[in-house]
């Protein structure tokens, strides 16, 4: 009854999405204001629907009720309740439908935190992102009902995939997919401003703060992914240029683009037309992500099942998606022309640079991740491309971005002088070169690549110094305390942000440089050096958990001769996936990680020991928690409220009339 | 300068910025292209000698053997027609197995030993890995030709 019940729900939020997605865009072009305010309900009780509908999966799933047939599929009477749970997204029906959940998120919070948008341009956003939520809500009934019974019902479950099983599960799906479907919110505004004509300051700072808390998610959602597959894979790495991960990484780095496009449009109104693609290229990758990862074209942890009629659906989503929005850019791209023009040396000219940068970065990772699939599709062979690729291209690609990034803050906008920028930051330069190849030298890995990744890092750490130092001077007479306090929240926004990445460049350059690892054949009471440490095998025992049985090694780590962690990693067999899993054991520390894994036992009863040494592998997601807080700090500034404040009157005067 | 010399400046410049980057894209997506082979493939001696491939197909059963110092290990790969013998030192995917699809990517030897740098494997029960699939395929279908 519960399963029939979400399933009927679901139609509803379907009939729901295309009358939101309809009716207010014949509204908007009749300017009726009766049929464009539908869309503010239809989107609130369609979010209604697919929460009631998500729900009763969740219920079916809790009450492991076997005859549903996702929950017999991807969930076990004896898994424990957290993961019976999070097994309702652990798959691929499931999972479009938190996709859908969170589209339909999305447009609540626009018609809560946008109110004060004139109707009839909200009644065009509304509308774009109710026929991208009806797309996804067809797709989802007609392809892959999360409600499918089985009949008769399965006695059991065959349980969720053990590398599910874990926390990382509850927060890394939910996340990314706020941010992936965040850029609908974005895309949406862009439409809506190609449909209107109008595309002003005011539309840029519409679009800033959804622009920003979506790539937020995103950023965060990538993160805990990373951080996820370092310590579940069992491989010490924590990127590995998988094409999933690619697919998350390409709509991050054009959502960066979109957010610094926008800062310029909305100051100095350039970049118009520039900025609407990149709205409509972040989204659209964000379908491309989804259409990779759930088409099963990949071979990944996140391909649950091939089935080419999805893929089929995804694909020709995709393809409206992208066909349509590019022939209504190409259509009304030409009346956005204008804004301000500006000089070789601006702070526009340098914004700029990011934004070819960041795109042709993006393009790089495009090919390597669909090139092999063409070649396939073709059958021209089967080819892959590795880690290489992408490393050798990112080090050039990305190095002028992070150098520009701190010369940026300098440059004034329109047009200043090259010399007197040039005096401010060529001191910090040198600076950096020196101390990053002096760091190399001092950490005893002399490559070109540490002594690039320390200068870079040292360049980004000296250059925030020195931005927060010129923003302090450029107010002078108050004291210290309120010009920092007088300092705006997008400010530091951009300052902490800007701070990740150079955390971010230590933790990747460091770890990159000195890790180091050895596998070993250990019995009970032998030691093995690393790094420093020695690990100390005390045996193996029996740890059996609610759903799997587990062999737990324990290994003593000490160094300089005294002892500070006990690690004890796993192996793991899921009995009722019959499946073997391997469960690191970290000591996290500020300065390094000491990671050991537990391999197979030797006929001679030794076990197979892999011991690592991950330094500053911490500052990457450090780095990242920055990005992610200067994202917070820049989305919550005054001045978005303070105009909603402002126009509120105007909106109410408007609704009275 | 006029500001029309000046755009177009900047446009050079953006171009310039561009036409650099793509070379080196392109140049360094050359070098770093994998091919897949098939282990019939490479018994017919098509893969090519000193570069770095992969290899797809069934972990022959039987075949896995350790060496004496216990990380390194020996099997051999099987599309069901011909069989590449593996050396792997390193940690092993959870889900390899003997009879099972895996993936491997490393260079070939003078010996015929293939060398892998890396192994993959399923990583869900009712999943094969497409490239290991495929080899599978190839070796089937080319089987059924032959027997007509």
């Amino acid at each position: 009854m519960i399963p029939e019940l979400g399933h009927f729900s679901l139609i509803l939020a379907l009939i729901l999405a295309f009358v939101q997605g309809v009716v207010p865009l014949v509204g908007a072009s009749r300017n009726r204001l009766a049929l464009m305010s539908v869309g503010r309900t239809a989107a609130q009780g369609q979010f209604l629907f697919i929460a009631f509908s998500f729900g009763c999966l969740t219920w079916s799933f809790i009450n492991s009720d076997f005859s549903l047939q996702l929950a017999a599929s991807n969930s076990h009477s004896a898994t424990p309740l957290i993961y019976r749970i999070t097994g309702v997204w652990g798959n691929h029906e499931g999972s479009l439908l938190l996709w859908s959940m969170s589209l339909a998120l999305w447009t609540v919070a626009v018609t809560v935190f946008s109110r004060n948008l004139p109707e009839i341009f909200m009644a065009r956003v509304l509308g774009v992102l109710g026929l991208v939520s009806s797309g996804f809500l067809l797709f989802l009934l007609v392809t892959s009902n999360p409600f499918d019974r089985i009949l008769p019902g399965a006695p059991e479950g065959r349980d969720l995939n053990p590398l599910l099983q874990d926390p990382g599960m509850i927060i890394h799906p939910p996340l990314l997919y706020m941010g992936y479907v965040g850029f609908s919110v974005a895309f949406a505004f862009a439409i809506a401003a190609l449909l209107s004509g109008r595309m002003d300051a005011a539309w840029a700072r519409w679009s800033r703060p959804w622009t920003t808390v979506a790539w937020v998610f995103l950023t965060a959602g990538i993160a805990i992914g990373s951080g996820w597959a370092y310590y579940e894979l069992g491989w010490g790495g924590w990127w590995f240029w998988d094409p999933v991960e690619n697919a998350s990484f390409m709509p991050w780095l054009l959502g960066t683009a979109l957010m610094h496009s926008l800062a310029v449009t909305e100051k100095r109104g350039a970049f118009r037309s520039w900025t609407v693609l990149l709205a409509i290229g972040a989204f659209s990758l964000s379908l491309m992500g989804t259409f990779l990862v759930r088409s099963g074209v990949l071979t990944s942890v996140h391909a649950f099942a091939t089935d080419p009629a999805r893929g089929l659906f995804v694909l020709a989503l995709l393809v409206v998606v992208i066909g349509v929005s590019l022939t209504l850019f190409a259509w009304r791209a030409p009346t956005l022309a204008g804004g301000g023009s500006f000089g070789l040396v601006s702070r526009e000219a340098s914004l700029l640079g990011n934004n070819v940068l960041l795109s042709v970065a993006c393009g790089s990772v495009l090919l390597g991740t669909l090139y092999p699939l063409f070649i396939d599709a073709l059958n021209l062979g089967k080819i892959s491309v590795g880690p290489p690729y992408f490393e050798t291209v990112f080090v050039p690609l990305m190095t002028p971005v992070i150098v520009l990034m701190m010369i940026g803050p300098f440059v004034r906008w329109k047009g200043d002088d090259g010399n007197r920028v040039l005096r401010k930051v060529v001191p910090g330069l040198v600076a950096s070169v020196v101390l990053g190849i002096g760091g190399a030298f001092a950490i005893g890995h002399v490559t070109w690549r540490t002594a690039l990744g320390l200068s870079l890092a040292a360049w980004v750490l000296i250059g925030s110094v020195q931005i927060l130092w010129q923003r302090l001077a450029d107010r002078q007479g108050a004291g210290t305390g309120s010009r920092l306090r007088g300092i705006p929240a997008a400010w530091w926004g951009m300052w902490f942000a800007h701070l990740g990445i150079g955390v971010f460049i230590i933790g990747v350059a460091l770890v990159g440089s000195l890790n180091s690892q050895i596998q070993v054949k250990m019995l009970s009471g032998d030691t093995a050096q690393l790094a420093g440490y020695t690990f100390t095998f005390r045996g193996v025992a029996d740890a059996p958990g609610p759903n799997y049985a587990a062999a737990r090694a324990t290994i003593d780590v000490s160094r300089g001769g005294v002892k500070f962690a006990t690690l004890t990693p796993e192996k793991r067999f899921y009995e009722a996936q019959g499946m073997p899993m391997t469960e690191a054991s970290i000591d996290i520390g500020p300065l390094r990680d000491v990671y050991v894994n537990l391999g197979d036992q030797l006929e001679d009863g030794a076990w197979v020991v892999g011991l690592f040494y991950r330094p500053f592998i911490s500052w990457i997601w450090v780095g990242c928690t920055l990005m992610a807080l200067g994202g917070i700090f820049a989305a919550a500034d005054r001045r978005y409220r303070r105009l909603a404040e402002r126009e509120a009157p105007a909106g109410a005067a408007r609704q009275a009339a | 300068m006029k500001p029309r010399s000046k755009r177009l400046m900047l446009l050079g410049g953006a171009v310039a910025l561009l036409i650099g980057a793509v070379a080196l894209v392109l140049t360094a997506f050359q070098e770093n292209l994998v091919f897949f082979h098939t282990p019939t493939e490479v018994a017919e001696g098509k893969a090519p000698s000193g570069r770095t491939f992969r290899i797809g197909g069934l972990v022959e059963p039987g075949s896995i053997k350790r060496a004496a110092d216990g990380l390194t290990v020996q099997f051999a790969i099987t599309d069901t027609a011909k069989v590449i013998p593996v050396t792997y030192k390193g940690s092993l995917p959870d889900l390899f197995s003997e009879g099972k699809g895996a993936v491997v990517q490393g260079k070939m030897g003078p010996d015929g030993q293939f060398t892998a740098s890396e192994v993959l494997a399923k990583h869900d029960e009712n999943y094969m890995p497409p490239e290991a699939q495929h080899a599978v395929d190839q070796a089937q279908k080319t089987a059924k030709t032959v027997k007509q």
